[in-house]
């Protein structure tokens, strides 16, 4: 640039407003204000080129047959159609697997789940393209589908191999420990249901590639997906992602199905595609949260305490692998919760099933192995009389029982803290006995009241993962343009960068600019998944911040003759030594003396390895820690219920932005509520999701939260070196609704005064209440008779 | 041609296909895209608008699903987006639910929010002199999912939003509509919407047009075309016709025009059918209840329409008009078979009529998976009246039970004229596994049905005798609190 006069878009007025946006501050989300007034732009929002065709794809009829006839011409027939394609139309690699094989992007010969694109349409309207493809005409020779979890089982198919992850002498354990249970369970999965659904749009380029706007939190794979699909370079493929309306971990890998798609028929057209599935298709054709089954063979002595457990999860993983072995390990990362087992075996199993391939979603197989040691510990409850609290609280890591069933020593042993801190302020021993009472005079009402705790794990178990990139430019004019890899889904990480990037120049987070994630801006991101964006991505940004700010530093010390103590960054102002520059003054000057404003930063996550072979390792950089205590009323006639009321003490570490992290803790707990509770995943024997619609899969409304809902994060600086030694928030909170499963259970146990334990199988459905409820008074009779 | 207003700005439409959603037209036709699809199927509220009606000299705002409403019907109406909410003059100016949602964080991936918005402004602008109540914001966003925020900082937004300066926006000077907006209807090669505004326009259309799919709120029909991508080629809109969208009352008997929404019977039945109105908060979301119609739900014959086992109960009859006659059947006898019923080509229901039980005991008791804007698994409506310490006048009408809601006519015989007491309700109880062989489905199990619908009669003879049976208490006091810690740092 030749004009370099003084110029500053943000003189320093705006300061007082701009303290709330400081680190560690409350400030508002960096797209609030596009939100509220609706201008916050989507994929499906973004203005559309003149010529772009919509996508639809036909799905399979039937969970697995052969494919034996794919006749389009009546498709192709219809009005507005353009083109359509089948297998033999992608000029690269069909399969779109994330990690191993076996997602095809379009059946080849053969189906596996109810729904499997076989074929797709591009007309010149959305509606257009949804009515052809009801009208293909193929024929199918049926075959045995497996669709529930144990007839995968049975059929000796898996995914992945199994894996086992064993500590000590397990078997003599249980056996000679004094008291030995052994039981089962079943754990549903959940629909994500992102408001904004699975959306993508490719826009043909002038080299012979592909722009794509895509809704998914892993822009790199989806290039890397295209590119392979199209048998061109990755150079030739930008993913760009501004925004999605909601991720949840449905959008790690499911979305690049859409992506190459829509990229495959823009390639080949020359025209702009948009292929936005419609809700139902969304809800039957991309990947949820697996069920999970699970059995156990527990010893323990009379008071409670876990001497040896053999724990076997089995999840359901549908048609492919996706990625299902990170899931299933992470349920088996996550058998212990907060707890010692002492000498345990943790067999985790991947059954195939001819259902849509199961997917990541938040807590990704943790919240399944957790509810699994939950379950065990409701049983030693009953089993030993004593009130749940009590036996969790005793099986807690403590010094001297603190390694973990995967040999990672848990180092910060903050859970009891937490416990006991909730303990108090949600006043459990007292309500315990208000609810005690209450039980007593009310035949057909039962309150059930738990505090559990949560210990998650931070880091991908794919240690290759866990790095990340970011590129940042300071301009002449003291504002700066921040890119990195990580995606914004509403979790607010765009915010936490820019008041980390602020931060480390002292300026008002409103100089920060966090762009759109484009695969052309940072190279080789990793998803933004397991909870890591802002440590991974936030730390990367700090460090590009510091190189630049390191230039600034060592030329304003040889152009001022100062030391570099006595230069510092704050208050949108530079002071060196007794001269105070504006901040943008001092970019300008520094630009004038060729120092370079803009630099990469890259960050790997320290310490941690796995050993897949011997099920040992350091997995884990850290654990995010939390606790919550629920209260619920049930009827005993009908199984409905309410939760009345929750307490939340969660560990964020030393918070970059408290009403985020809020916001994460509470989000996360109703989406979990509604997972342990109202949501029901249901297939038919044919293998057709039944509920497939928001009018027959309920997630919780405003109602259903709690009337007393209390929420505290428990602020202790994360002793490990992450950004601001601050903790993940995105995963962790979910399971803190396990307390309100719990308090179910307990109410449940209610009537059969404590001394049972009835099954209570996720979701605890009113339906799945009342059969609780059945099985106490049905042991009260027992008992009665005896 | 239909003329409408959008966001205070009258226009016209004579092009456009005659099934057109509001949604669609904003998104596709108009190029404001603030307001989202998320459901397309009025589940999920990220398509909430506001329609306006002039009535009575002002601008009366209702929230709908703006996915599944005609666009026709927004002829003589005012449509206000996201987009027109704020005051547009001052960039930096936000509505008040708008500055509220923002400052205690209400949004995260942000897509629902607009219809939150919407929501919520239309709450704020019925109730214009005081803050909203808990319960009012419960209420407004019944029909608005959020999947991030677990709604607490939503709630706070409403509550708070009433502190808020409020500007005037473009829309609250919108013109009122023209004089004489009459018979209106789009045309399209063989589509067609005729929005007659007498009966004899719409008998003479429906004669006609006798396969014409005849619209009101249109909260069922619709989903056809945004489901199922079917086309709705022959559409005859009702909600305009004169004298079709009143209630009336008298001698005991309630008369329900066919146009009239769950909402007018809301705010006309709340004091003298309570047991009625508290069923409609759970029939469908806030957004429904303004556009669906209590004649809708009927010749909708679903097997698990919440109102007709409540009719049932209530000795409802209709009548059915065409241009031939009117006639009046039984409610009892409308039903043939699943979604099948009485109502023959070219005939329209024209009203119901049913009871204003004042001395019975009357209740309704509705098993879903979700408490708000959920499909009942059963529905169980209850009436009786006990003279002399013994049972007279019961009726029991169960949902979900059967192809068609039905009576339970065996235990209402157990009952009848027996002794006032738990054990002829047991008794009566077990007559209805007898009677009732009702399906599996996504919904519940047959097991749990048959268990509730018997369990659920005990439940009524307990409520009756003033018995704390249910959860459905009223909430305790809203108390939230947010910590953000630090003590420890």
């Amino acid at each position: 640039m030749r004009n370099v006069k003084p110029y500053d878009p943000l003189p320093t007025q705006r300061i007082a407003k701009a303290n709330t946006s400081d680190l560690g501050k409350p400030g508002i989300h960096e797209s609030a204000v596009k939100h509220v007034t609706g201008k916050a732009q989507y994929v499906d929002d973004i203005p559309e080129l003149p010529g772009t065709l919509h996508m639809a794809a036909g799905g399979s009829a039937h969970a697995y047959a052969k494919i034996l006839k794919v006749d389009l011409t009546a498709v192709l027939a219809c009005p507005g159609v353009v083109a359509a394609y089948t297998h033999q139309d992608i000029p690269g690699e069909i399969d779109v697997a994330p990690v191993f094989t076996g997602d095809p992007l379009l059946a080849v010969d053969e189906t596996q789940f109810v729904g499997q694109p076989l074929f797709l349409v591009v007309a010149e309207t959305y509606e257009q393209a949804q009515a052809a493809v009801a009208l293909a005409n193929i024929d199918y020779q049926p075959l045995t589908p497996n669709i529930r979890l144990q007839q995968g089982l049975d059929s000796g198919h898996s995914v992945v191999p199994q894996h086992v992850m064993q500590r000590g002498d397990y078997g003599p354990a249980i056996a000679n420990a004094e008291q030995r249970l052994q039981g089962e369970g079943y754990i549903g999965g959940q629909e994500h249901f992102y408001l904004e659904g699975q959306i993508s749009m490719a826009w043909p380029t002038e080299d012979g590639g592909v722009h794509i706007h895509t809704s998914s939190q892993h822009p790199t794979e989806v290039q890397k997906l295209v590119a392979e699909v199209l048998h061109i370079g990755s150079h030739l493929v930008t993913a760009e992602v501004r925004r999605m309306g909601g991720g949840f971990g449905g959008k790690e890998s499911q979305a690049a199905v859409l992506a190459c798609s829509a990229a495959l028929a823009a390639n080949d057209l020359q025209r702009p595609v948009k292929y936005r599935m419609p809700r139902r298709a969304d809800m039957e054709r991309t990947g949820k949260r697996h069920d999970f089954g699970f059995q156990y063979d527990v010893g323990f002595t009379s008071q409670g305490d876990i001497l040896g457990i053999d724990l076997t999860l089995a999840g359901l993983c549908g048609c492919s692998a996706d990625l299902s072995q990170g899931i299933v390990d992470r349920a088996m990362f996550h058998a212990d919760n907060g707890y010692s087992l002492n000498a345990a075996k943790v067999t985790g199993l991947a059954p195939r099933t001819h259902t849509v391939s199961n997917t990541a979603f938040r807590g990704f197989g943790g919240p399944k192995g957790m509810l699994a040691i939950e379950t065990v510990m409701e049983n030693i409850a009953r089993a030993t009389g004593q009130d749940p609290l009590a036996v969790r609280k005793r099986n807690l890591y403590r010094p001297g029982a603190d390694t973990t069933h995967y040999g990672q020593k848990v180092e910060q042993l903050v859970l009891t803290d937490i416990v006991s801190r909730l303990e108090t302020s949600s006043d459990y021993w007292q309500r315990r006995e208000a609810v005690a009472a209450f039980n007593q005079h009310n035949p057909y009402l039962k309150k059930g009241l738990a505090l559990t705790p949560v210990k998650f794990g931070i880091s991908f178990t794919s240690k290759h993962l866990n790095q990340a990139s970011a590129l940042v430019h300071v301009y002449t004019d003291g504002t700066i343009l921040v890119n990195h890899g990580g995606t914004e889904m509403g979790q607010g990480l765009y915010t936490k960068v820019a008041q980390i990037v602020a931060s480390v120049f002292g300026v008002s987070s409103q100089r920060v600019q966090v762009t759109a994630t484009r695969t052309d801006k940072v190279a080789n991101s990793s998803p933004t998944a397991a909870s890591s964006g802002t440590d991974l991505n936030g730390f990367a940004a700090l460090n590009a911040c510091e190189e630049i700010k390191h230039n600034l530093v060592q030329w304003a010390c040889d152009c001022y003759g100062i030391e570099a103590s006595k230069i510092v960054f704050s208050n949108d102002t530079v002071t060196l030594g007794e001269e105070s520059l504006a901040f943008a003054e001092l970019c300008r000057l520094a630009y004038m003396s060729r120092v370079p404003l803009m630099a990469h930063g890259f960050y790997k996550t320290p310490k941690i390895h796995y050993d897949r072979a011997t099920g040992q390792g350091q997995p884990f950089f850290y654990f995010a820690n939390g606790a919550a205590c629920s209260e619920v009323l049930i009827d005993c006639l009908t199984g409905e219920y309410k939760v009345l009321r929750a307490d939340i003490l969660h560990d964020v570490g030393r918070s970059l932005n408290p009403a985020i992290d809020i916001g994460q803790v509470e989000g996360g707990f109703i989406q979990g509520m509604g997972w342990l509770t109202s949501e029901e995943l249901l297939w038919d024997d044919r293998g057709r999701v039944i509920s497939n619609s928001p009018a027959n899969y309920k997630i919780p409304t405003a109602f259903d939260v709690p009337a007393e809902f209390n929420v505290a994060l428990y602020e202790s600086a994360n002793p490990e070196s992450t950004v601001l030694n601050s903790k993940a928030v995105g995963e962790p909170p979910l399971m803190l609704a396990l307390s309100v499963w719990a308090a179910l259970s307990d109410a449940c146990a209610a009537v059969a005064e404590y001394r049972c334990c009835p099954r209570l199988d996720a979701p605890a459905t009113a339906e799945k209440v009342l059969a609780a409820v059945g099985a106490a008074q049905q042991f009260l009779q027992e008992q009665n008779h005896e | 041609m239909i003329h409408f207003c959008l966001n205070g700005t009258w226009r016209s439409e004579s092009q456009v296909e005659p099934s057109m959603t509001i949604l669609r037209y904003l998104r596709t036709n108009v190029g404001q895209m603030g307001t989202k699809e998320g459901c397309a199927s009025g589940d999920c509220g990220a398509c909430t608008v506001m329609l306006g009606e002039y009535l009575d000299g002002e601008w009366r705002y209702r929230a709908i699903n703006s996915c599944i409403t005609l666009l026709a019907s927004a002829h003589g109406r005012h449509l206000v987006t996201v987009e027109g909410l704020a005051d547009q003059s001052d960039p930096h100016h936000l509505h008040p639910v708008q500055q509220a949602m923002v400052d205690v964080h209400a949004s995260q991936c942000g897509f629902c929010t607009p219809g939150f918005v919407m929501s919520l402004a239309v709450a704020g602008d019925q109730n214009p002199q005081a803050e909203l109540t808990e319960a009012q914001v419960i209420d407004a966003i019944s029909g608005n999912l959020c999947r991030c925020t677990g709604y607490r900082p939503i709630v706070d937004a409403g509550l708070l939003s009433h502190s808020y300066p409020s500007n005037q926006a473009q829309y609250q000077s919108a013109a009122p509509p023209a004089q004489g907006l009459a018979q209106a209807s789009l045309t399209k090669q063989q589509q067609f919407c005729h929005l007659p505004t007498n009966e004899q326009q719409l008998q003479d259309l429906l004669a006609q047009n006798p396969m014409a799919r005849i619209i009101a709120g249109g909260t069922d029909l619709m989903l056809e075309q945004t489901q199922n991508f079917k086309s709705l080629p022959q559409l005859v809109g009702i909600s305009q016709v004169a004298g079709l969208n009143s209630i009336s009352q008298s001698e005991g008997r309630v008369t329900v025009g066919c146009a009239v929404t769950y909402a007018q019977l809301e705010t006309q039945l709340k004091d003298s059918f309570p047991a009625f109105v508290d069923l409609l908060h759970r029939l469908g979301s806030r957004q429904i209840r303004n556009q669906a119609t209590l004649v809708g739900n009927i010749a909708n014959a679903s097997p698990i329409g919440d109102t007709p086992p409540f009719l049932l109960t209530l000795n409802a009859e209709l009548v059915l008009a065409s241009t031939q006659a009117q006639r009046r059947v039984a409610l009892a006898d409308f039903f043939v078979d699943y979604k099948q019923t009485l109502l023959q080509p070219g005939e329209y229901i024209r009203q119901v009529e049913f009871d204003l039980p004042t001395a019975d005991f009357v209740r309704a008791y509705k098993i879903s998976k979700r408490y708000e804007d959920d499909i009942s698994a059963v529905l169980l409506v209850v009436r009786w009246h006990i003279a002399d310490g013994k049972f007279s006048a019961v009726k029991i009408a169960y949902g979900g039970m059967a192809a068609i809601p039905k009576r339970a006519l065996a235990a209402e015989q157990a009952m009848l004229g027996q002794p006032a007491c738990e054990q002829t309700v047991l008794a009566a109880a077990q007559c209805v596994a007898q009677e009732f062989t009702p399906l599996s489905d996504v919904r519940a199990s047959a097991d749990y049905r048959l268990q509730v619908a018997k369990n659920c009669l005990h439940k009524a003879w307990l409520e009756s005798q003033a018995q704390a049976v249910s959860v459905w208490q009223p909430a305790a006091t809203r108390r939230t609190q947010q910590v953000f810690g630090g003590q420890n740092a």
